[in-house]
C-alpha cells in the first residue's frame, strides 16, 4: 500500500479550498493534511462539507461526533470534553474541523481528514478527522471530529472554508490503494 | 469506523516508504542513551514529519517518556509550548478504567519537555509505543504544531493511552528534535522519522 500526493491546494486570501477532480474510485482512502491554515476573521470554524455532483452543491447530510482538549497559555484552565456544539445529526451544513480558531499572524490550525471509500454507491462515507489549533482567546485545542456522510451517491468533491471570512494556507489530497 | 488494515499506509510505518511519505532515519537504541535525537533532515522539505517510536523501555521505573524541539540545531532544547495531555487507562486487574485530562502532565508556556507517555514501567516486558506528528516545522510565520499518540504499560501494570496536542510557540524554523526519559537512559527503543511530501 502507498500513499500518494495528488493534489496541492494553496490558498491566499480563499473564501474556499475546493478539490473537485480525483475522487473517485481509484483509492480506498482520500487523506487530506493541512497546515498553516490562517483565518482572516477571529474566533470563526475552519469546515468541511462533500458533494455528490462534483462541486455544484455541498450539501450531503452528516451525521458526526466532535469533542476537544484544550490549554490556555496562561495555564488559566485546561478540560477535555464532548462538544456538542461542533456535531451535526443529520445536518447539511459544514462539518467544524476547527473551533474557535485565531487569527493572529502567527497563529494557525493543521491536522488530517480521511474519508473511507467515497466512490461507494451502497454505504454511507464514514471520515474520522484530526487536528490541532490555536484558539482565538491564545490556547491549544485538539480537535477529534469523526462521523458519515449519510448517503450511497459517490462522494465525488469536497470543499474546506471558514465558517466566516477568508484564509490562507495549504491543504494536500493524497490517495491510499 | 477504525483505521483498520489502512492504518499502515495512511500513518507511514515502515515498508510504505514508497510514493510520498519517506523513510528519512532511524535511531535504533540498543544500548542505553541518555537521550536520541534527530538534528539533520528537518527542513522545509516536507510539510509534515511523523516519528514512530516503538520498544521504548526506560532503565528507570515510573518515568515519562518526553520530547522537545530546538531551533538551533540541536544545541538548545527549551522551545516555549503549550499542550494538552489526555489519557484512557485500565488495570490488568480491571479496575481503574476510565479517561481524563490530566492537568499536571501539560505545559503552559513552558519550556521544558513534553510529555508523550507518563509512569512508564520498566519490567523486562514492558515498553512504550506510539506516533507524533509535527507540522510544516519550517515556518518562519507561523506556530509549529503536533499530536501525539502513545500506548505504555503503567508502573502499577495497567494500560495507558495517551493524547497529547499543542504547539511550539514560535515563529523560528524548528530543525532538531529529541526524545528521553524523565529520569534516566532509554534502554533500548527505536525510533522512525518520516517525512511526508
Amino acid at each position: 500500500m502507498t500513499m500518494k500526493l495528488l493534489t496541492t491546494n494553496t490558498s491566499s486570501n480563499a473564501s474556499a479550498s475546493a478539490f473537485t477532480s480525483s475522487i473517485d474510485s481509484t483509492y480506498k482512502v482520500y487523506v487530506f493534511k493541512f497546515y498553516d491554515i490562517n483565518a482572516a476573521t477571529d474566533g470563526v470554524q475552519f469546515t468541511f462539507q462533500g458533494s455528490t455532483d462534483g462541486g455544484s452543491n455541498y450539501n450531503t447530510a452528516i451525521t458526526s461526533t466532535y469533542f476537544a482538549s484544550y490549554h490556555y497559555e496562561g495555564d488559566s484552565d485546561a478540560d477535555m470534553g464532548y462538544d456538542g456544539g461542533q456535531d451535526l445529526a443529520q445536518g447539511t451544513g459544514y462539518q467544524p474541523l476547527c473551533n474557535d480558531v485565531g487569527n493572529d499572524a502567527d497563529q494557525s490550525e493543521a491536522g488530517v481528514l480521511y474519508i473511507f471509500a467515497p466512490s461507494s454507491t451502497t454505504f454511507a462515507k464514514n471520515f474520522i478527522v484530526k487536528s490541532n489549533q490555536c484558539g482565538a482567546g491564545d490556547y491549544t485545542q485538539e480537535q477529534f471530529a469523526a462521523g458519515y456522510f449519510n448517503t450511497t451517491s459517490a462522494i465525488n468533491a469536497v470543499n474546506f472554508k471558514m465558517s466566516s471570512g477568508n484564509f490562507d494556507g495549504t491543504i494536500k489530497m493524497y490517495g491510499v490503494a | 469506523m477504525p483505521l483498520g488494515a489502512n492504518k499502515a499506509a495512511i500513518m507511514g510505518v515502515a515498508g510504505v516508504s514508497k510514493a510520498d511519505v519517506v523513510l528519512l532515519a532511524t535511531n535504533n537504541i540498543t544500548s542505553a542513551v541518555s537521550a536520541s535525537a534527530f538534528t539533520s533532515g528537518i527542513t522545509s522539505t516536507y510539510g509534515e514529519y511523523i516519528f514512530k517510536f516503538y520498544g521504548m523501555h526506560p532503565a528507570t521505573d515510573d518515568v515519562y517518556f518526553e520530547f522537545n524541539v530546538s531551533i538551533d540545531g540541536g544545541s538548545n532544547y527549551n522551545v516555549t509550548k503549550t499542550t494538552t495531555f489526555f489519557q484512557g487507562q485500565n488495570a490488568e486487574s480491571g479496575s481503574e478504567g476510565g479517561v481524563a485530562y490530566k492537568n499536571g502532565d501539560d505545559l503552559a508556556q513552558g519550556t521544558g519537555y513534553v510529555r508523550l507517555a507518563t509512569n512508564l514501567g520498566n519490567d523486562a516486558d514492558q515498553q512504550c509505543a506510539g506516533e507524533l506528528h509535527l507540522f510544516n516545522p519550517a515556518s518562519t510565520t507561523f506556530v509549529k504544531h503536533f499530536y501525539s499518540r502513545a500506548v505504555t504499560p503503567h508502573s502499577a501494570n495497567y494500560a495507558n493511552d495517551a493524547f497529547i496536542g499543542g504547539y511550539a510557540n514560535t515563529t523560528s524554523a524548528v530543525n532538531a528534535i529529541s526524545f528521553q526519559m524523565s529520569s534516566g537512559n532509554i534502554d533500548v527503543g527505536k525510533i522512525k522519522m518520516w517525512g511526508v511530501k
